[in-house]
């Protein structure tokens, strides 16, 4: 962009060690963490004066934790499995729809992500608390799929507006049912996409904390409460071994989805 | 546009749509139930005793404590103050990975996508552990003899602002980035090999060109941190609190749904004023870039 300006080294130099910079601020906070948690010591110090894996054997030892991880698989699972086909669904509708009736379903559908994640929690409180569902599954459920219908609509969306709808009425025309079409067109033509609407829901349902904070209590804390509770009481390394396997987990994701853009 | 003579094909153009309508209802329904709902619950809640009877005691109550006018101080703060930030520093950032090839803006990205995919609470732990007395910065700090004694940087306003910058930072900087990318690169040539300088085409080309990008992640910052709560909570250490964090301590702490609920509404409107100041802004924006253009 700027290669007409190729006698303002001066300019060029600055601007690139300040971004370099500010790519060291957004990275800095992951990276601190990863020495941290292989350290032998009760203390944060950094770098670590002996190695150990003690920090790992505490979270993989620990009952609380590991119910705390069962929990937020499963949260994130079956968020996954009601969030992505609703959202596939709303999207079709919405797609097919056109006008302004599209655009109404779609703004009622992007409620959630515009709305504070404070006052989706204790409206939620409030509704759950008048059914006695305050501290169940169920109850963080209903929060996580809310806030994951928008994400997967998101990448549905444009997806399907490259999808040929041509190719469901030759279907239907030979006498395809609506499910069948669905399923056996429209689904393995998304496949991607929907594999990204799915990571995404995932990693929306398990980094969600706020609701967690909220609606979940004792057996059913997800790891993001433990884990605010914990950052609030007292910090020791345990939380560092943790955000290491998650940092792990999210560079795997990453690199899936950048790789298959590339490809 | 078909014109649909056969009456049994307009109804069955009729049904079809009615089917169509029907796949949204699945997600339409949990959106109401649990998003929409929950937030005609608060303003409910709001107007009513723990007896459960109607009231404007809590809003009396909220209004008249100095702790909400505060809170609602703090939150314009943080706000505003991670916005200049991420402005000041994401778009310098923007500039520089436009400015190069795709292949490597795409593999400096990752700096930035990663970060973005990583928890909160990651970050938090990651900040917490830089920023405290006996932290990494203040570590460097009072070894090269910068500072004689380690600084206050977390538990508190700037610790808090500096974890909310970290957040938001990627959220701001996609929107601007892309704009900076369909910048025509003939226009930039063409200035330059008009004779304008760098800072010129910085000026009057990249600029108001990516200013609508700048806007949209203004927009997003501004959304985003007027409810922030994790990174308050545990970088402010108490100390520093924002209506989110006065929401939940009224919830949790003191057990007062009403007041809680009326600090929520005060949220909403907050939003709701931000919103009618942004279109206003874009409405003038708007009119100023016609003004120069005929100018």
């Amino acid at each position: 962009m700027l290669e007409a300006y190729p006698q303002n080294r001066l300019a060029r130099l600055l601007l690139w060690s300040f971004a370099a910079l500010v790519l060291a601020f957004l990275m800095l906070p992951t990276l601190v963490v990863v020495p941290i948690s292989f350290s032998a010591s009760n203390l944060l110090e950094f770098p670590p004066h002996a190695y150990s894996l003690r920090w790992y054997e505490n979270f993989f030892g620990s009952p609380t934790w590991m119910a705390a991880l069962r929990t937020s698989l499963i949260l994130g699972t079956l968020t996954v499995l009601i969030a992505v086909p609703f959202a596939l669904l709303a999207c079709i509708s919405m797609n097919r729809l056109g006008g302004k009736t599209a655009t109404a379903i779609q703004s009622v559908l992007l409620t959630p992500s515009i709305t504070p994640g404070i006052l989706l929690a204790i409206g939620l409180f409030f509704v759950l608390a008048a059914q006695h569902l305050v501290g169940t599954l169920f109850g963080v459920l209903v929060g996580h799929v809310v806030l994951a219908i928008p994400v997967a609509c998101i990448v549905l969306l444009p997806a399907l507006a490259r999808f040929d709808w041509n190719q469901v009425q030759a279907a239907r025309s030979l006498g395809a049912g609506w499910a069948r079409a669905i399923g056996g067109i429209i689904v393995p033509q998304l496949q991607i996409s929907l594999m990204s609407a799915t990571l995404m829901t995932f990693l929306t349902s398990l980094d969600e904390s706020v609701i967690s904070i909220f609606i979940a209590s004792g057996r059913n804390s997800t790891m993001p409460k433990l884990m605010f509770l914990s950052l609030r009481d007292q910090i020791d390394p345990t939380i560092a071994a943790i955000s290491t396997l998650w940092t792990a987990i999210v560079v795997v994701v990453v690199l899936i989805v950048t790789l298959r853009r590339k490809s | 546009m078909t014109v649909i003579a056969d009456p049994s094909l307009a109804a069955d153009a009729r049904r079809e749509r009615r089917f169509f309508l029907s796949l949204s209802l699945p997600a339409l329904f949990i959106v109401g139930l649990a998003a929409i709902l929950p937030i005609l619950w608060i303003i409910r809640q709001s107007f009513l005793t723990t007896g459960g009877e109607y009231t404007v005691s809590n809003y009396q109550k909220v209004l008249s404590s100095g702790l909400t006018w505060s809170a609602l101080v703090t939150t314009l703060e943080l706000s505003l103050g991670t916005l200049v930030a991420c402005i000041l520093l994401g778009t310098p950032l923007a500039l520089a990975l436009a400015s190069v090839r795709p292949r490597m803006a795409n593999m400096l990205m990752v700096f930035v996508m990663l970060p973005l995919w990583t928890s909160i609470l990651v970050r938090t732990y990651g900040w917490l552990v830089l920023l405290r007395r006996d932290g990494l910065i203040n570590a460097a700090l009072t070894g090269s003899g910068l500072t004689a004694e380690p600084l206050p940087l977390v538990y508190n306003f700037t610790g808090t602002l500096i974890g909310m910058v970290h957040y938001m930072l990627p959220l701001f900087l996609l929107p601007v980035y892309a704009a900076m990318r369909d910048i025509d690169a003939n226009l930039i040539r063409a200035a330059a090999s008009m004779g304008a300088t760098l800072r010129q085409v910085v000026r009057t080309v990249i600029l108001p060109l990516s200013a609508g990008g700048i806007f949209s992640g203004s927009i997003i910052v501004l959304i985003y941190t007027i409810g922030f709560f994790i990174t308050p909570a545990v970088l402010g250490g108490g100390k520093v609190n924002p209506l989110s964090t006065r929401i939940e301590r009224t919830l949790s702490t003191f057990q007062d749904w009403g007041s809680a609920s009326v600090l929520g509404i005060l949220l909403l409107v907050v939003m709701a004023l931000i919103g009618v100041m942004l279109l206003a802004a874009r409405r003038l924006v708007a009119m100023s870039t016609v003004k120069a253009s005929h100018a």
